[in-house]
């Protein structure tokens, strides 16, 4: 039972990274229909402010505020270069030119910074863990678990109640009866990219506290996770990312535990089948976008 | 009176195919038109030019003497002429309200907002009912007054509604009339796409009916009645 616990907890925090990678996938997909594979860059970027501001000598919560800013500006700045270019064009164009920034990135992270994992200053803290009982949970997971609660109840409110959230809403519906309305397409395209920097950033911050290190391929293995986790939840769909996040976070974390030794080797592609046996009876994902069911109408 | 909108030699391409080619239109103040015509004469894409959601590839637009031609979309709200798309296209994952707000996207002022909120109110009582109920849960014909309700919302000087009666029950489709006579008490300048011809030229002053693309009549709403172009148009002759 202890263990069940232990492992249910592990589930939340890494299923709440995913979650909040699939919704800045999902946001930047339902304004603009983009899948942005650079989105793990921005999280690698994120990660090197933090290993420089860890060299740099400065504390920690400041650092965490730089790596954040630094990946909503790498956003706005991708978006403003390699993405308005093709804004109109196919989603297939779209994805490779996604690749494309994805690749001149970790090139360059390669050669400007370096090949080899490096070093993140993390506070000592962050590597404890508390006891709860029979239950010993590291500092890091509960940081995970309720960054992720408080960013979800943040994106929640801004959706709702923000008018440019509301814009966003509608523009993921109907895009040009949006625009219809003077909703301006930068600002909503900008805007999601914004956002998804930002998920990215704190997503980085928790990915990096976790393993102390950055290398130029950090974003490449999440991302992906998180690409899965948003079809599983229903490509577009918000609150289908969430979900999505979370159940891929549930199915690693179990199947690590309770998976026979001798089989954990197969324990992506087992966990990848159980995805694709969602899929098959909801092949639109947990939650459909609403563009999807617009559609269909 | 001088006119509020004038189209010169429109047209209208969506790759190989020519939707409009070469129309001629003049709305003026108070007016209201009707844009007539078979299935694929042109009046949708007609509209969506004139709002910039389809490309102009020839022609001059003209709006409060001002030349609009291939200006983006999201312009034309704060500049008085919007659009209530075909098919209604309310947001249906936004609230009634929500989607009244959306309409307001151009304006900043509260006080201003309200007023617009206030008067869309007191024209579809039924919205009131339901702001905050998803917009996708009402009916056809609930939803129809949310699209021109939303379209209102900016005070347009000129409202291009797109086959507001498609699709609704007979007594709804009077109600779509009997609006389109308010608000043009209210001052609106109109120019309406139907399908129902009769009772489009019964609220219309003046009306053009289109043919693949073509202007192939105009006239008083009284002239179009009683000739035979606009059966003709119909019935797809040249």
């Amino acid at each position: 039972m202890d263990l069940f616990l232990q492992q249910t907890v592990n589930a939340f925090a890494l299923g709440g990274t995913y979650a909040l990678l699939a919704l800045g996938l999902a946001m930047v997909f339902s304004t603009m229909g983009l899948i942005n594979f650079a989105h793990g860059e921005l999280m690698t970027i994120a990660g090197y402010i933090l290993m420089a501001c860890g060299l740099a000598g400065v504390p920690f919560a400041f650092s965490i505020l730089l790596a954040i800013a630094a990946a909503v500006l790498a956003a706005i700045v991708m978006e403003r270069i390699a993405f308005r270019p093709v804004r109109n064009a196919s989603g297939a164009t779209m994805l490779v030119t996604s690749f494309a920034v994805s690749m001149i990135l970790q090139v360059l992270f390669q050669n400007f910074i370096s090949a080899r994992s490096q070093a993140v200053l993390v506070p000592e803290i962050l590597s404890e863990s508390v006891r709860f009982g029979g239950l010993v949970i590291g500092v890091n997971k509960i940081a995970a678990i309720v960054t992720t609660i408080v960013m979800l109840i943040f994106l929640d409110r801004f959706m709702k109640h923000h008018r440019i959230g509301i814009a966003m809403r509608a523009a993921a519906e109907d895009f040009s009866v949006a625009r219809l309305m003077g909703i301006r397409a930068n600002t909503v395209i900008a805007g999601a990219f914004a956002l998804s920097g930002f998920l990215a950033g704190v997503a980085a911050v928790l990915w990096v506290s976790q393993r102390a290190s950055v290398d130029p391929l950090m974003g490449f293995t999440p991302v992906l996770k998180a690409f899965i986790a948003a079809i599983l939840g229903g490509l577009g769909s918000l609150r289908g990312a969430v979900a999505g996040g979370f159940l891929l976070g549930f199915i690693e974390i179990y199947l690590a535990a309770y998976l026979p030794s001798g089989m954990q080797e197969f324990r992506d592609p087992i966990a990848l089948c159980l995805v694709v046996l969602v899929l098959i009876f909801r092949p639109n994902g947990l939650i459909p976008s609403p563009a999807l069911k617009a559609e269909k109408v | 009176m001088s006119a509020l909108l004038t189209v010169q030699s429109l047209q209208v391409q969506y790759g190989a195919v020519n939707a409009v080619r070469g129309i001629d239109l003049e709305v003026r103040e108070g007016e209201i038109i009707a844009l007539l015509g078979a299935n694929g004469a042109g009046k949708s894409s007609t509209l969506n030019a004139l709002v910039g959601l389809a490309p102009a590839s020839a022609g001059k637009i003209t709006f409060k003497g001002q030349d609009v031609t291939g200006s983006a979309p999201e312009r034309f709200a704060s500049l008085g002429m919007t659009l209530s798309p075909e098919g209604r296209r309310v947001f249906g994952t936004l609230s009634v309200q929500e989607n009244l707000l959306m309409g307001a996207y151009s304006m900043r002022d509260k006080a201003e907002i309200k007023t617009a909120w206030e008067r869309v109110f007191d024209l579809f009582p039924i919205l009131r009912e339901r702001r905050e109920q998803f917009a996708g849960t009402l009916s056809g014909g609930q939803q129809q007054m949310l699209a021109v309700g939303r379209a209102l919302m900016s005070n347009p000087r000129l409202l291009l509604l797109d086959e507001p009666s498609l699709g609704l029950a007979p007594k709804i489709v009077e109600q779509v009339f009997e609006l389109i006579t308010v608000l043009r008490k209210q001052g609106v300048t109109m120019v309406v796409v139907e399908q129902n011809v009769s009772m489009a030229l019964e609220v219309a002053d003046r009306g053009y009916v289109m043919a693949s693309g073509r202007i192939a009549a105009s006239g008083t709403a009284a002239e179009l009645r009683n000739s035979d172009t606009l059966q003709a148009a119909y019935l797809g002759a040249d």
